[in-house]
């Protein structure tokens, strides 16, 4: 691994205009397979000590086991169990929880406990792959902007003004309704408006790492600069990276959960954890079918509160500067 | 100050046709043809295709889109947003219309938002890593993780329903005008609104609270004999709590998104449910009136923050601030 720890002596001028302030921490960006790991004698490698700092905090351990246990559910349940999300049944039309649906069923008569385990799938498959989708396009934008820097920068950092400036939902609202709801849409549309976060922290950590004495070593020995960019400069985000992916996975469920609630997700029959509440805004739902609408709501609050509880922990691990 | 108060205007300026350009495209673009959703299909009779040939001249939309856009342009300029394609009412007076409904439910918000958000804050540094810290430092993620739909849900069925304190739908009684009236109606969508803005609140006063705390001349402060209430008071809060003002204004875009849904489940007649009816509708005028409106607002908003905190922390140097 390149990216090594004498960085700071170098540049004292440099001012990232992020709040993770990332630069500190430069021993743990090295994300890769670390020598010292194996056969630490006393001394604790820095992924060590970075993991007995996420172990420390105690919520976001909570997080990630709830979070691991609602993943392992949502995947496993439909495989060991025979549920059925999509069947009608006219003769369960809104029944209470009974023996064989601990939920009891919807206006169509489906089992919502089959509804929840198969709309979990979706909702965190469009948390994650929304999330993923976008730190990649911030990662790749940052990059560009803070290693290239003049007019590429100019350009990349108005557009994220741009786009900061939007009132993300509404615009998602307006590209769902007139795309039409389907997942690709929602999932691309999350991705498109939710960059900036990412961009901006890369752009700074980027500003900072093109100075250092291995990125100027690099360049002096001729490499180009989509070497340099993949070999250098970006491993060196990843682990400032994760805390920011992660806050942007709780975004883009709340996200998801928001707009298939309005009708505007998820596309029905497909079941979803938003889209299962649209009918709850019925008045004699919401008054006398409580199994309809706490299930879901919950799942959601669940979800991304373990997210939210180990994108914490991940902050303090990648933040050492601050301490609890 | 002025020059840097300048140069921000004219950047505003330009992300302002940068977002326009970016929207008329989206907006031209997507599949969905205005014109369909006015012609009813049940009752209307007679040539359709003709009739709807005609209603796409009369509303310019068989133009390009770069002759669109500019006669779109030269309107706004002068202070013209266009008309609705349902009822012909020019957008500005649709705009005004929903203003006050939404301008009361969020800055009902962040009253509510500040009167929870920032005391908490308080506390939580103060005795950190104490139970109290510890379960207002849950409880502000729990704000933030729970969406306000379902917080909305529950709130209308405890308040709403169970207890029948409160009622859930609209501005006002049909018929009643009176003050505590309205303010029965505002109380639980602002409250709701509000509770999601607490959590960024609390966190971000904890911790900056946190780190002013740290710092020397409050370690000397506290040195020279000053009690613990007297520094957090005189000395601390102060430093910690001018960022909040960049915080607020950064999360005014999220509190657009947030009353649209809030708006909606409470059928409160504000812009955010007029903007979801018009996008619906395809009313194209509605939806660039709307969110040009909102960018505009959200783009003064941060360089009023920038400019508020350069005169309040005179340590900000505005001379080379970047992006």
């Amino acid at each position: 691994m390149t990216v090594s720890g004498h960085g700071d002596e170098h540049d004292p001028e440099f001012i990232v205009s992020t709040d993770l302030a990332p630069v500190d921490s430069s021993p743990e960006i090295d994300t890769g397979v670390d020598p010292e790991d194996e056969g630490s004698s006393g001394e604790l490698s820095p992924t060590r000590l970075a993991w007995k700092r996420f172990l420390a905090n105690r919520l976001a351990v909570a997080g990630l086991v709830i979070l691991s246990a609602l993943v392992i559910l949502c995947v496993f349940l439909p495989v060991v169990m025979s549920l059925e999300p999509n069947a009608v049944d006219a003769a369960q039309f809104r029944k209470g929880p009974s023996d064989g649906r601990p939920l009891g069923s919807d206006s169509a008569g489906r089992d919502v406990f089959a509804r929840l385990v198969y709309g979990g799938r979706v909702s965190l498959l469009v948390g994650l792959s929304a999330a993923f989708s976008a730190t990649v396009i911030g990662m790749a934008l940052g990059a560009a902007a803070g290693f290239f820097g003049g007019f590429v920068d100019g350009f990349i950092s108005r557009v994220t003004d741009v786009v900061l400036s939007f009132p993300t939902v509404v615009i998602i609202i307006i590209v769902a309704a007139f795309a039409g709801p389907s997942l690709k849409v929602l999932i691309l549309s999350i991705a498109l408006f939710e960059w900036p976060t990412a961009c901006r922290l890369v752009r700074g950590l980027t500003l900072s790492l093109r100075e250092q004495e291995s990125v100027v070593a690099a360049r002096g020995l001729g490499g180009r600069s989509l070497h340099i960019l993949r070999r250098h400069i970006v491993p060196a985000t990843i682990a400032p990276l994760t805390v920011v992916a992660t806050l942007l996975v709780a975004q883009a469920i709340l996200l998801e959960a928001a707009l298939s609630f309005l009708g505007l997700g998820v596309p029905p029959p497909t079941a979803s954890w938003g889209n299962m509440l649209t009918e709850s805004q019925s008045l004699t739902i919401l008054e006398s079918m409580p199994w309809l609408w706490i299930p879901p709501g919950a799942a959601i609050a669940v979800a991304v509160l373990a997210v939210n509880f180990v994108g914490d922990g991940l902050r303090e691990m990648a933040d050492p500067r601050q301490q609890r | 100050m002025l020059a840097f108060i300048a140069r921000r205007l004219i950047i505003s300026v330009l992300v302002l046709f940068g977002i326009s350009i970016l929207l008329f495209a989206m907006l031209r673009w997507m599949p969905g043809d205005p014109t369909e959703a006015l012609l009813d299909p049940l009752s209307f009779t007679g040539d359709r295709e003709a009739a709807l040939a005609d209603l796409r001249r009369r509303l310019g939309l068989d133009r390009s889109l770069v002759v669109q856009y500019f006669s779109w342009l030269r309107e706004v300029l002068q202070g013209n947003l266009g008309y609705s394609y349902v009822d012909g009412r020019p957008v500005t007076e649709i705009l005004g219309d929903r203003l006050g409904a939404t301008v009361r439910l969020m800055s009902a918000s962040v009253f509510i938002g500040l009167l929870v958000g920032v005391p908490l804050g308080i506390i939580a540094a103060i005795r950190k890593n104490s139970l109290i810290d510890y379960f207002s430092s849950a409880g502000s993620l729990l704000m933030i993780s729970v969406p306000s739909f379902f917080t909305a849900l529950v709130g209308i069925y405890v308040f709403g329903i169970k207890l029948g304190w409160l009622p859930t739908s609209g501005q006002n009684t049909p018929g009643e005008t009176g003050l505590l009236d309205s303010l029965e109606h505002l109380i639980l969508p602002a409250s709701i609104l509000g509770l999601s803005l607490a959590g960024p609140y609390m966190r971000y006063v904890r911790s900056s609270l946190l780190e002013v705390l740290s710092q020397d001349f409050l370690v000397t402060a506290r040195s020279k004999g000053l009690t613990r209430l007297r520094v957090v008071g005189r000395h601390a809060l102060a430093n910690a709590l001018i960022p909040l003002i960049t915080v607020m204004a950064v999360q005014l875009p999220a509190l657009f998104g947030g009353a649209v849904v809030i708006e909606q489940m409470f059928a409160w007649p504000g812009m955010g449910r007029m903007a979801l009816d018009a996008v619906n509708a395809r009313n194209y005028p509605i939806i660039l009136g709307f969110v040009m409106f909102v960018s505009i607002l959200v783009l003064l908003s941060n360089l009023a923050a920038d400019v508020l905190y350069a005169i309040v922390d005179p340590r900000v140097r505005t001379g080379q601030e970047e992006s």
